[in-house]
């Protein structure tokens, strides 16, 4: 009985998560141009409309640019980071990951802020090269958290193993420690490229004006009216999120990752 | 012998000093410059800008800012306590799923959350015409845009937050104490809040903390679905900075809104380490 | 010929002594136990040997090359660690030919190798399984014949078989011992079960506080013990003060004259009696030398304890399978320490 209560209670908050996502859902497959749920004249033609409209894709574009190459900066980054961290204990490794972690621990409009000042002095004000290292900088969090994770996970004698065995430095990275946190880095990527697509306030305020993201197109449109599209584009972000994270849950441990110490077997 | 050389530290300091570090030297430097009002700013050394935050006008974003964080941040934990405590006792897969659909909520853009709340809360597409249908109300009305829509978008985007800063120390929790509690005696609820929450107590004030930051950094939500008199400190450091042309004023905001922040996690660590020591 | 020589090696961690002053020979093809409780530093001198430590002082020589300052991986060692430390992310082949592929040996020549070890290891045919499909037991094999792979200069174990339950642990001394004895190889096992050592080891070095106490043949250890601490941690024994006069053990209250066959190492100073319970006769009272009261009798089947209290000393006894008396706690009896097997240390 109480088994069932704790149950329901999961369920109806993971319900009540998933509402807004359903209404929009639904608004996204209204014929004419009007948001009613349920919708009247179902169709997907706005679905249609969204990948032959360049206001959209343009903007698509950008987005999945700046997602892909800053996630993979971030990585390049974080990677390092972790690596130094793991088996030093000294201040230059705790300053180095209180710097990793921080981007993320503040309110991202303070990160904003500093990297227009900052862009807006060294030139790159408005190009999307600087949003993409902002972007590389502020989510450099996640990666790190994954990948350090990964790092934690290896059992050292592994390494003294690999080294007895005949393997030196490079060789152990190689054939040990690589394979062995390659999943880490993978959904560490995974994790800041979907960020990366989401986040509106640092592209907005590094070059909002010249460099539209998906986010960014979607408020400025809000600000005229809304359309079906809008359910559409949000629709697709949703899908992609739970598509990585399914994912990354399906071939990963994603209970572990988000910090559990019970394993899988449990 | 280490597995990695000492110089695979000096790439990613590098990059952290030169885009994190210098960024806020230049905000701090701003922050204390004179006001050009064609849209940058003059070097200079002035303390106008915090000297602002003395005005009744600052006062009331602060208090705006504050306390709708901190009813969303309280609603949050109050909430995503029992269901991180519930869900941590279940199936690996069943906890996979919960965690995709919250990563899913949790990374989605605020945007995107704006508009999905919006509609949920609006006139024609909305939650009113279901009441309207059961015959609760007279006829479907809009929610948005109200201090209510406000706190509901934000406990929205801080619940998943929420968990999964919960998540790691609930699931950690040895099974057994309360097992063994019920084996003394313990109902099941006596268990839950005589053993359960005073073991997790620093867990829970750290979450409170850090909901906190992570609603007061929202920047969207009281755009879209606050009135202008419920926007937050977030709202005000970007129109400072883009509509009315005052990056000083803005840098000052920010600088202050960090050192909140910054104090505010300090705090919620320290709630995290005397849990452990205890 | 000498295959391992190791002169006065000594390791520090901090203020701590793992390592002190130690020194030992080892011949090629030799199996050979380091014992001691934990903590007595025979795993970092395993380690040392390695190469996964540097040694504080001292120099370690293999077929009289000085190693001291090799790195791990050129000195062509092979070892099994306590935690087995197989790699998750290769199976049962690829761990066993890991040292083969890092030398740039060809796909079919480890393969070759790979299936010759398994059968060495009696695990045929398994090459291709994951490491967590396969039983405790079977990761040890792995592990052993991972460790053998190149036909290593010496062959290190770590506590290799702690993990296993009693049973098989037992099998696999036996199987150990036999494959090595099979190739050749000099072998240093780590271990703090005084059984295990001596089922295995030609030679077992008795380890306490980073010093050699004993190096010898099993049976040498066991008969003939250097000191108290050797003598208690290598089978069960007594201990009973006692002292050296005019051709005498006096020992509680007794006087035993010397016969061939004791072993006087000290005859000054706080001497101890080691006799252990097998050489112990009980007889009635009155009949033998030491008076005693039974306390306690132990039953185990195939041989039974009595404790005995005599002189306030505790004092444990072995009964033969053939006697036929029983004791029962109150009993007053009569002790007789077997003449020739009496050992005094310090």
């Amino acid at each position: 009985m109480t088994q069932l209560l704790k149950r329901a209670y999961v369920v109806v908050i993971l319900l009540l998560l998933l509402a807004p996502l359903v209404v929009v859902t639904g608004v996204s497959l209204n014929g004419p141009q009007t948001l009613r749920f349920p919708p009247v004249e179902p169709s997907l033609r706005w679905y249609g409309s969204l990948f032959q409209d360049s206001a959209w894709l343009v903007p698509l574009g950008h987005s999945l640019l700046i997602a892909a190459c800053a996630s993979a900066l971030s990585v390049s980054i974080a990677l390092p980071l972790a690596l130094f961290a793991w088996e030093r204990n000294g201040v230059a490794a705790r300053v180095l990951t209180g710097l990793g972690l921080a981007p993320f621990t503040l309110p991202p409009v303070i990160t904003a802020l500093g990297f227009m000042v900052f862009w807006m002095t060294v030139g790159g004000y408005g190009q999307i090269w600087a949003t993409i290292i902002a972007h590389a900088v502020f989510l450099v969090t996640l990666p790190l958290v994954t990948i350090s994770l990964g790092l934690k996970g290896i059992d050292r004698s592994l390494l003294e193993a690999a080294r007895v065995m005949g393997a030196g430095r490079w060789t152990v990275m190689r054939t040990v420690i690589g394979p062995l946190v390659l999943p880490f880095i993978v959904s560490g990527y995974a994790f800041a490229f979907v960020l990366s697509l989401n986040e509106y306030i640092i592209a907005y305020m590094v070059a909002g004006f010249t460099v539209e993201t998906i986010p960014i197109k979607i408020f400025n449109a809000l600000r005229y009216g809304y359309t079906p599209i809008l359910g559409v584009v949000s629709v697709l972000f949703v899908l992609l999120a739970a598509l990585v994270f399914g994912l990354i849950g399906r071939f990963g441990d994603l209970p572990r990752l988000m910090g559990s110490e019970r394993g899988r077997s449990e | 012998m280490r597995a990695t050389p000492g110089w695979v530290g000096l790439w990613p300091a590098l990059m952290l000093a030169i885009f994190f570090l210098v960024p806020f030297g230049i905000m701090l430097a701003v922050s204390v410059s004179h006001r050009d009002p064609a849209g940058a700013f003059i070097p200079g050394f002035e303390l106008t800008h915090y000297a602002r935050f003395l005005s009744a006008f600052f006062a009331k974003v602060m208090a705006v800012s504050v306390g709708v964080s901190v009813a969303a941040a309280a609603i949050c934990v109050v909430l995503a306590f029992p269901f991180t405590v519930f869900l941590a006792s279940m199936s690996h897969r069943t906890q996979t799923v919960a965690l995709v659909v919250l990563l899913s909520v949790l990374s989605l853009s605020e945007v995107i959350i704006g508009f999905s709340l919006s509609t949920l809360l609006s006139k024609t597409a909305g939650i009113s015409n279901l009441f309207y249908w059961l015959g609760l109300i007279a006829e479907p009305r809009a929610y948005t845009p109200s201090l209510f829509a406000l706190v509901t978008g934000l406990c929205y985007i801080g619940f998943p937050f929420a968990v999964l800063v919960l998540y790691p120390p609930v699931s950690r929790l040895d099974p057994e104490i309360v097992e063994a509690a019920r084996v003394m005696g313990a109902s099941a609820s006596r268990a839950f809040f005589g053993v359960v929450v005073p073991n997790l107590r620093g867990a829970i004030v750290g979450a409170f903390i850090l909901v906190f930051v992570f609603t007061l950094g929202s920047y969207l939500l009281p755009q879209l679905l606050g009135r202008s008199e419920d926007w937050t400190l977030s709202v005000h450091i970007t129109d400072q900075a883009i509509y009315q042309t005052n990056l000083p004023f803005a840098a000052a905001m920010s600088i202050f809104l960090m050192l909140v922040a910054l104090a505010l996690v300090g705090l919620a660590s320290l709630a995290g380490r005397q849990r452990r020591a205890a | 010929m000498t295959n391992l020589r190791i002169e006065r090696l000594c390791k520090t961690f901090g203020t701590f002594t793992a390592l002190d002053d130690v020194s030992l020979e080892i011949p090629t093809g030799k199996f050979v136990c380091l014992l001691g409780p934990s903590g007595c530093g025979k795993t970092t001198l395993l380690r040392v040997i390695a190469g996964l430590e540097a040694p504080s002082g001292g120099r370690i020589f293999v077929n009289g090359e000085d190693q001291t300052r090799m790195p791990t991986h050129r000195r062509d060692m092979g070892m099994v660690f306590q935690s087995l430390a197989l790699f998750p992310h290769l199976d049962v082949a690829g761990n066993i030919t890991y040292p083969l592929a890092i030398r740039g040996a060809d796909r079919a020549s480890r393969a070759a190798r790979a299936e010759e070890l398994l059968e060495l290891v009696r695990l045929p045919g398994m090459g291709a399984r994951r490491i967590d499909q396969l039983s405790g037991g079977q990761r040890q094999r792995v592990a052993i014949a991972r460790g053998l792979a190149i036909d290593p200069k010496v062959f290190l174990l770590d506590e290799p078989l702690s993990a296993l339950d009693a049973g098989l642990r037992e099998h696999m001394q036996i199987e150990l011992r036999q494959i090595q004895q099979s190739l050749g190889v000099t072998t240093i096992v780590v271990t703090h079960d005084q059984k295990e050592a001596l089922t295995m080891a030609d030679l077992v070095i008795v380890m306490k506080d980073g010093v050699i106490q004993q190096a010898g043949a099993p049976m040498e250890i066991y008969r003939n013990p250097a000191n108290a601490f050797v003598a208690g941690f290598i089978g069960t024994t007594n201990l009973l003060p006692c002292a050296i006069h005019d051709g005498t053990i006096e020992v509680l209250g007794a006087r035993l004259p010397i016969t061939e066959g004791d072993r006087i190492g000290v005859d000054h100073g706080a001497v101890q009696l080691s006799v252990r319970p097998e050489h112990i006769g009980i007889v009635p009272t009155g009949k033998g030398a030491i008076e005693a009261e039974v306390t306690f009798v132990r039953d185990l089947g195939e041989s039974r304890h009595v404790l005995l209290q005599a002189s306030g000393q505790e004092i444990i006894a072995q009964l033969t399978p053939e006697t036929q008396a029983s004791y029962r706690p109150g009993d007053r009896v009569s002790l007789d320490f077997r003449p020739g097997e009496r050992v005094v240390v310090t």
